[in-house]
């Protein structure tokens, strides 16, 4: 009988140490992935890639970086003369293990130019130390507003999106198209409430009214109380963020309980993403949702660099694929005009600021003031093609600008 | 009155989910002692064989259902004998050292074989729909899935309370020794106990896939919600285990219903509170 006391105690203090660190708890193996690191008598132009491989962001780290790789290779990893290459750490998309690992890509490998991460925190986190450092970092994925509004720093440029342009281009569209009354849904983390809020904005603004709120948490396996809660009479949709897993779940129990047909759903691109859909089975049928790039974007640049894509890794792209892509064409392109020499950080983002490319989601440029990217913003519609779901662009939001506060 | 009713089933269904995923980890810690932390991976082991058999090789539910949780027995049966038998004798701490460290292999295993997206398995053809009850469509599979966790639970606890088996199983946690020198093979009972608890992991995975989907990193949720489980129910009994699955499955659909923002903390308030007044869980036995 005794053990039941010692039983009893090991695995109460186990459930608040899983609690605790549950997502953090997955930090065994770091990886280090030098690509093409052949030593040469000019030294090579190194970036530095913050993305995790471990952790609930890994698949999106992993595309991140097949996405850059497609594109340095395609120039044979050199650019301008100078070899291009890619030293990886793993963020495990922990702020604390980002900040280590930063230290070491300054100290130890001495890049002269910063990418990624994945995560907001993470970029949070690392922005101080960038500041100070002077070292050039183009945010590759993280979208949170504040990297380009209140925490902006000279050194710092975004070329995947801010929060606000994701949530704000759906909500004037959704009043003209789907209807006056709506619900929002949102994981419950900062950038689910910061897409939720500037989709309210914008909607509000143009005389839309909010039915309710619901912010599940982030990794929520069951939300068929949520939908009872959305499953109201008298809306005309809902408008939900999520992304991953949460999209997954959210949207087959979106039709399982009966809603789909009944209360049209909008949202986020990441809802129906090139990769989340084949695990959603037709459940996506009908969703609107807005990205700023889409596999079906019927533009050259985007042909190629899709046809491209799927010979290297046989697979199709992802949002993230092609955002990796954008960001090595942005600093290739930043790398030509400075004729190879990266040497001055000043010169490096004053140059990087000035590029005007046409990647694969359309043209993009950066706006001087906040260092946010202006970008086109589409309105998918997913349908059934042969019995799969295919993403469908049926409306185009041209040059969206963050406010920049 | 229609959306209650809903909320009701909604609970029911996901407490039955609860039981059939955490059935498994009552059984091995519960009634044999034994602390796996590695079971939240035969768990997720048992979802994605489940998925490669269904999804890809394109055999029925049913198969699938039959096939795997014998497979993640077997596993677990060679964990049991290869790996967990030596520390019986050394106690807790190099139990949790020693299984910690196998869901770490497993969970590297995991992202290499099946990558890092989450997988979802679809329910059987005939599942695949909704019914209309009082107004509210309600997925088949859920029904189903509270039918068969009823089922599971019944047959438990009569092998437990009421066989032959279940009363040498209890009367090896509370007296190993005595129950050896009444001429019991006593490693061959914990070893048939870690068999069946593993093969509830493998049965769980199997029937919790087309919900909760798959994805390398969930071994950890699992857990954490089995633990949850194991200690509002007590230790050494399948009832408490059932009840308190019932009981969070409630306050967990219920809270997020009424208070949404404090679901999260409710299942915990509930669990802290089921400390200080009855540590020993709702249904465990009084420590002595």
């Amino acid at each position: 009988m005794k053990n039941f006391k010692r039983n009893g105690s090991i695995l109460i203090l186990l459930v608040l140490l899983l609690s605790a660190c549950s997502s953090g708890a997955i930090n065994t193996s770091t990886s280090k992935e030098k690509t093409k690191g052949k030593t040469n008598d000019n030294s090579p132009i190194k970036i530095g890639a913050l993305l995790p491989s471990t952790g609930v962001y890994a698949s999106l780290g992993e595309n991140l970086l097949n996405g850059m790789n497609l594109y340095f290779e395609e120039q044979n990893f050199e650019v301008a003369g100078k070899k291009i290459e890619i030293i990886h750490e793993d963020t495990e998309a922990d702020p604390q293990v980002a900040l280590r690992k930063l230290r070491k890509l300054t100290d130890q490998d001495q890049i002269d130019i910063l990418t990624g991460p994945v995560s907001t925190a993470v970029a949070y986190a690392i922005r101080d130390e960038v500041d100070s450092k002077k070292l050039p970092f183009l945010d590759s994925h993280a979208g949170g507003n504040d990297l380009t509004r209140a925490k902006r720093s000279n050194y710092i440029y975004r070329s995947s999106f801010s929060s606000w342009q994701i949530g704000h281009s759906m909500g004037e569209w959704a009043y003209k198209n789907i209807g006056k009354k709506i619900y929002v849904t949102a994981a419950d983390y900062a950038f689910g409430h910061e897409v939720a809020e500037a989709f309210k904005e914008a909607y509000t603004k143009a005389g839309g009214q909010i039915a309710g709120e619901v912010y599940p948490p982030l990794g929520n396996n069951d939300y068929s109380s949520y939908l009872g809660k959305m499953n109201q009479k008298g809306i005309d949709g809902i408008y939900a963020f999520y992304a991953g897993s949460d999209a997954v779940r959210f949207v087959q129990q979106y039709d399982q309980y009966g809603l789909k047909g009944k209360i049209p759903l909008i949202g986020s691109g990441w809802l129906t993403a090139e990769d989340t859909r084949p695990q959603q089975g037709t459940s996506p049928e009908g969703i609107k949702a807005s990205i700023f790039w889409d596999y079906s974007l019927d533009t050259p640049e985007n042909k190629a660099f899709v046809q491209a894509y799927e010979k290297k890794y046989n697979k199709r792209p992802s949002i993230e694929s092609a955002e990796g892509y954008d960001a090595a064409m942005i600093l290739a392109e930043a790398i030509k005009k400075l004729d190879g020499d990266v040497s001055d950080p000043n010169k490096l983002v004053e140059t990087i600021s000035s590029i005007e490319i046409n990647s694969p989601r359309g043209p993009i440029k950066f706006d001087k003031e906040t260092h946010n990217v202006i970008q086109n913003l589409y309105i998918v519609e997913t349908g059934i093609v042969n019995g799969k779901t295919e993403n469908k662009v049926i409306d185009t939001i041209p040059q969206v600008v963050d406010p920049g506060k | 009155m229609s959306a209650l009713l809903l909320q009701l089933m909604n609970g029911l269904s996901y407490g039955v989910l609860l039981f059939i995923i955490t059935s498994g980890i009552t059984i091995v810690f519960g009634i044999l002692g034994v602390l796996n932390l590695a079971h939240g991976s035969l768990y997720v082991l048992g979802s994605y064989i489940g998925y490669s058999l269904i999804m890809e090789a394109g055999l029925p539910f049913w198969v699938a259902l039959m096939a795997v949780p014998i497979l993640i027995a077997i596993i677990g049966l060679v964990l049991e004998i290869v790996m967990l038998r030596p520390t019986y004798k050394l106690g807790h701490l190099s139990q949790v050292l020693l299984t910690f460290g196998l869901a770490y292999i497993f969970h590297d295993i995991f992202s290499m074989m099946w990558g890092k997206n989450i997988l979802v398995v679809n329910p059987p053809e005939a599942l695949n729909v909704s019914v209309e009850i009082a107004g509210n469509a309600i997925p088949a599979y859920r029904l189903a899935l509270i039918v068969i966790g009823i089922v599971m639970a019944v047959l438990l606890w009569y092998t437990q309370e009421k066989t032959k088996w279940g009363a040498v199983i209890r009367a090896g946690l509370s007296d190993k020794e005595m129950v050896g020198g009444l001429g019991v093979n006593i490693h061959f009972v914990f070893t048939c106990v870690f068999f069946l608890g593993s093969l509830m992991a493998g049965l769980g995975g199997v029937l919790g896939s087309p919900i909760l989907g798959v994805f390398p990193g969930m071994e950890f949720q699992i857990l954490i919600l089995s633990l949850v489980v194991l200690v509002v129910g007590g230790l050494g009994s399948v009832t408490g285990t059932f009840i308190a699955s019932l009981l969070v499955g409630f306050v967990e659909t219920f809270s997020r219903y009424f208070v949404p923002e404090l679901s999260l903390i409710i299942t915990f308030a509930l669990m802290a509170l089921v400390l200080v007044a009855r540590p020993q869980g709702l249904t465990g036995r009084r420590v002595a």
